[in-house]
């Protein structure tokens, strides 16, 4: 697909400022409670077939962002079309039918399947649940064909996952989320879990199927190497905020946020001829409960201009063909 | 920095073997391990879980939960004297004085009922006879010394006041409370965001110019060890495969597990070109029960031939410094 096809087609989930906020304490007795705001006004769009990469240290809001594309968390404002339809006002039978064109990849394999089921009723739940396998023997050979997809064999589906490695089990992750044949899958930190040898494996796992089904991914990450190696367009999160999105290539190549060019300097690179120039950021990520006023990043950036940076949020804006900053002072 | 490398090495470990006993037979994590590290050295043990890198180390302090645990062969020679044999009070003399460590988990390894200030305080007065106020005293300059602002009122405050990073560098202070000669950092950054990993490594550095000590970094991370280590050190099912200077290592690794380990890691610095597919190793890391007769790293080896099979390669040298564990080599 080149990319003027994209980008004329309408996209396949297009999400308009999303917003999360978690309330903690109160109560009858405690004092006015903290609001912790994990997604703030966060938009964009994934086409089909493409993967859209969100990188961003802990705290940042991208596993809240992915789980509230399938509202396993619930948004407090904002829009998510997907085809068309608007996944914050469905009810729980279209939710139910919506999840069969969105499915998840936990990070966790271990945390992720149930142990007391065996690989194939963890694979095949989701075929009962959307009535995809009418009798026993179809239900038996989609679960066989999906574990053979994702390259395991047809007798593991009687085995627990216990027996598994945790790349095996992230295998049985992935089989479960194309049982239902989604359009899009979330991909929260997939890889994260799993040795360097392994995480390879998975990857191009994940590279494959997108090709074989056509499959859109939301891939959130923290490691940036991998999201540079899976995506087509990538964005960058920081205290619940989208600040820089744009392709793979434009977005590595020349960062245009700040916070982008230092999370990128800070990367060890495999190669100690090219031990680099670091930025190193002073301090650290501010709490979400209190995030500092005007752009998030103004308390840690090296080239801020005060009291700009400090009084007005900075808006995403395109500097060039589909590289949008939100930066008052590059963009 | 070559120079203050001396002929003999600060530490030795000559064939350590550490098996662990467990209700499906003995387990052997660490199985013929040989890694020399020089005086003000930073050595980098890199290899995936349950390679042996951590047992390996753990064994160095003897912090190894005996039993199970049993160092069954090997000796660890610290400036020329046998650590393995030694006593529980001869040992408590070596550790943190001489020899210390951090822990990849700032969370669990610092005591959350006592304030960062009176464990560090600790560490100092279980080895040097100084007050109490003293080694107080001491403790604020430690944590300014890695950078923690207005450590007078800090030193009071619990770990869980502390972010993740925040305690790492309290883990650094106590470390180098008593001016080790080694220290040994176990995936020091592992649990940290990136842009907080850069700072921690960069403390490492800036302690390392100043207190010269060594350093024997272990890690999963290729690229922690290309921006820090000297040396590096590969491990596989509990041996060494690999051993060769930091440079040499990543512009020619000689044995297939290495290459395989550098090439599955995508780049981030070589992004403009078209891109590929990730180089993976096959197959998983073998049971430590049974591990295969020959190369451990046979079964998922694309050159393996028969002799591979049939008895395990020994490590030698191909050029000065770097060594293999490969027939091919």
């Amino acid at each position: 697909m080149n990319a003027n096809a994209i980008a004329t087609a309408e996209p396949l989930l297009r999400v308009t400022g999303l917003t999360k906020n978690f309330v903690i304490g109160g109560g009858l007795l405690a004092r006015a409670p903290d609001v912790v705001h994990a997604v703030d006004n966060v938009s964009f769009a994934i086409w089909r077939g493409e993967t859209l990469g969100l990188v961003g240290e802990s705290g940042s809001g991208k596993s809240t962002t992915g789980r509230c594309v399938l509202r396993l968390i619930e948004p407090t404002a904002g829009k998510i079309l997907f085809e068309n339809s608007d996944v914050v006002q469905l009810n729980s039978d279209a939710l139910r039918a919506l999840r069969r064109d969105i499915q998840i990849i936990f990070q966790d394999p271990f945390a992720s399947l149930n142990p007391r089921m065996t690989v194939g009723a963890i694979i095949g739940e989701a075929l009962t649940i959307h009535k995809l396998a009418r009798k026993r023997r179809e239900f038996t050979e989609r679960v066989v064909e999906l574990l053979e997809i994702v390259g395991l064999q047809s007798d593991h589906m009687r085995r627990y996952p216990h027996e598994f490695s945790g790349g095996q089990r992230q295998r049985i992750g992935i089989a479960r989320a194309l049982a239902v044949e989604p359009k899009l899958i979330v991909c929260d930190e997939p890889v994260s879990a799993l040795d360097v040898s392994i995480q390879a494996q998975v990857i191009n796992l994940l590279e494959d199927l997108q090709q074989k089904f056509g499959l859109a991914y939301l891939f959130i990450a923290h490691d940036l190497s991998v999201v540079q190696h899976i995506s087509r367009r990538v964005a960058v999160m920081y205290l619940g905020r989208i600040v820089e999105i744009a392709s793979a290539h434009d977005l590595y190549a020349s960062p245009k946020h700040p916070y982008t060019e230092a999370l990128l300097s800070a990367v060890p690179v495999t190669d100690p001829e090219a031990r680099r120039q670091r930025i190193v950021l002073q301090g650290e990520v501010p709490s979400p409960m209190h995030p500092p006023t005007g752009c998030h990043f103004h308390t840690r950036c090296p080239i801020r201009k005060l009291p700009l940076c400090s009084s007005e949020i900075p808006q995403l804006k395109e500097t060039s063909n589909g590289h949008m900053v939100a930066c008052h002072l590059r963009s | 920095m070559q120079e203050n490398v001396t002929a003999a090495p600060l530490l030795d470990i000559r064939g350590l073997k550490t098996h662990f006993a467990t209700d499906d037979g003995m387990v052997r994590a660490v199985d013929g391990v040989d890694i020399a590290i020089g005086r003000g050295e930073t050595v980098g043990v890199v290899g995936e879980s349950g390679c042996g890198k951590t047992v390996t180390a753990m064994s160095v302090l003897k912090l190894i939960a005996m039993p199970p645990g049993r160092i069954v062969e090997g000796q660890i020679l610290w400036q020329g004297r046998d650590l393995v044999p030694l006593a529980g009070d001869e040992m408590d003399r070596v550790r943190a004085k001489e020899i210390a460590m951090v822990f990849q988990e700032p969370m669990t390894s610092l005591n959350p009922v006592y304030t960062v200030g009176e464990q560090i305080a600790e560490v100092i007065r279980r080895h040097e006879s100084v007050s109490r106020r003293a080694a107080m005293d001491r403790a604020v300059q430690m944590l300014r010394l890695v950078q923690i602002s207005n450590p007078e009122r800090r030193v009071h405050d619990y770990p869980h006041q502390f972010s993740g990073g925040m305690r790492q560098r309290v883990m650094i202070a106590m470390a180098l409370s008593c001016d080790p000669q080694l220290l040994i950092a176990d995936e020091p950054t592992t649990a940290l965001d990136v842009t907080i990993q850069a700072q921690i490594l960069e403390l490492l550095q800036e302690m390392k110019s100043r207190f010269g000590m060594a350093i024997m970094l272990i890690t999963h991370a290729m690229g922690v060890v290309a921006e820090t280590a000297q040396r590096v050190v590969v491990m596989y099912a509990g041996k060494v495969i690999e051993e060769a200077p930091v440079a040499r290592l990543f512009a020619n690794p000689r044995h297939p597990y290495t290459q395989g380990l550098i090439r599955s890691i995508p780049r981030i610095d070589t992004g403009d070109g078209p891109k590929t597919r990730l180089e993976a190793i096959p197959g998983t890391v073998p049971s430590l029960l049974t591990p295969p007769p020959g190369c451990r790293f046979a079964p998922r080896c694309r050159y393996a031939m028969a002799i591979c099979r049939e008895a395990p390669p020994p490590l030698r040298e191909v050029e000065a410094g770097h060594r293999v564990a490969c027939v091919l080599g």
